[in-house]
């Protein structure tokens, strides 16, 4: 009976679980490195967000993996899905819906690239305001009013974007440091803008090769999913 | 009450990581595989921010005029952030999987899939489909349980 064996080792996966994390206690974690962490991080890197600093200061290499796990789904799932025509055959968006995308999307951009610029400083960073990036851009396949970001001008800031990540991390390197140290170039005064050296480009060239990777692969499955099946 | 709180919340957790995971294991259908898929990376999640989770302390960003006070661990933090853009590259692809099997069998029953696929991939392959659980060798319907001996593999 294999329903039997999955129940069984569930059973005893759930126990494992219970059981590690009733002893590990809460509130008190055991990890040392993240104290170790706070005490350097301003230093470090100039961020005031520690996230930040651990994601781009301190892990950059583990974000270009990152990245390129996300190129690499993009990627397959683009070929998967193939070129294709995009399909209208839903009904046409009512002025409701056309007005609210157009009144959307300059407020979409707008919130993107803040939390982009300003992911050093205030939760937030390249991912979150690259996800919010690409639902901007796809705002109006949702709502049927057209057909969604040009593949070809994806392809270019995507490229662009992973190349100046790289290029930065090279810059590091050729200074002196490690790939993709903190290069500490404008430092500036904590809390502004524009400071914690290159650490906001990294957060822009991530925040727009996530959104061009994640436009493109929603519009991907926009495309698909008007086939009958 | 505080000393209920920490066991509740991981126990939420690993709650989640073993819904997702039943749902993987005793579903069927291949979008439901996805959801749960979904729902075990919630709870893997969860479970990674809470480990570094402290009573006494503020989120991991510095903010202007306010002294400094203890903070909760940011490594966590950060590799949730990371868990969770992977996930989102996973779910994407299985989902653009999905959306191609449905279009080239027009269904996500995954018994019904595994046995057309399997009859596939031994035509492209130039043999017949050797027997499965689902699709027995020789086109003998599926014997109950106990009806047949077992056949040697």
């Amino acid at each position: 009976m294999p329903r039997f064996a999955t129940v069984l080792f569930l059973a005893g996966f759930a126990f494992l679980l219970f059981s590690l994390t009733l002893t590990l206690g809460f509130g008190e974690p055991p990890m040392r490195a993240g104290q170790g962490v706070l005490d350097q991080a301003v230093a470090g890197t100039g961020a005031a967000n520690a996230v930040s600093a651990v994601l781009l200061g301190f892990r950059g290499l583990d974000t270009l993996g990152e990245l390129s796990i996300l190129f690499a789904a993009a990627t397959a799932g683009g070929l998967v899905l193939g070129h294709r025509r995009p399909g209208g055959d839903g009904p046409p968006a009512g002025a409701i819906l056309q007005a609210g995308t157009r009144l959307l999307f300059p407020l979409m951009l707008v919130v993107g690239f803040y939390i982009v610029l300003h992911g050093h400083l205030t939760p937030g960073g390249g991912f979150q305001g690259g996800v919010i990036l690409a639902a901007a851009f796809f705002l109006p396949v949702l709502a049927g009013t057209g057909a969604g970001p040009d593949h070809a001008l994806l392809r270019v800031v995507e490229g662009l974007a992973g190349t100046v990540f790289i290029l930065i991390g090279l810059a590091a390197l050729w200074t002196g440091g490690v790939f993709l140290e903190p290069l500490l170039v404008d430092r500036g005064a904590l809390h502004e803008l524009f400071s914690a050296g290159t650490l906001p480009l990294l957060y822009l060239a991530v925040g727009l090769k996530v959104g061009a990777e994640l436009a493109g692969l929603l519009a991907h499955m926009a495309r698909a999913g008007g086939g009958e099946a | 009450m505080d000393a209920y709180i920490g066991p509740l919340l991981f126990l939420g957790a690993a709650g989640l990581l073993a819904i997702g995971v039943v749902g993987m294991l005793l579903s069927n259908h291949l979008f439901r595989m996805v959801l749960a898929l979904v729902i075990a990376e919630a709870g893997v999640n969860l479970m990674l921010v809470l480990a570094g989770y402290r009573w006494d302390a503020v989120a991991p960003i510095l903010q202007p005029g306010v002294a400094a006070q203890p903070m909760v661990d940011p490594i966590p933090q950060a590799l949730v952030l990371t868990a969770i853009v992977i996930g989102v590259g996973v779910q994407a692809l299985a989902l653009t999987l999905v959306i191609r099997i449905r279009e080239a069998y027009g269904t996500l029953d995954m018994a019904e899939v595994r046995a057309r696929m399997e009859v596939d991939v031994a035509a492209a392959g130039g043999g017949e489909a050797t027997g499965s659980r689902e699709r027995p060798a020789g086109g003998r319907p599926l014997p109950g349980p106990g009806a047949l001996p077992e056949p040697p593999r």
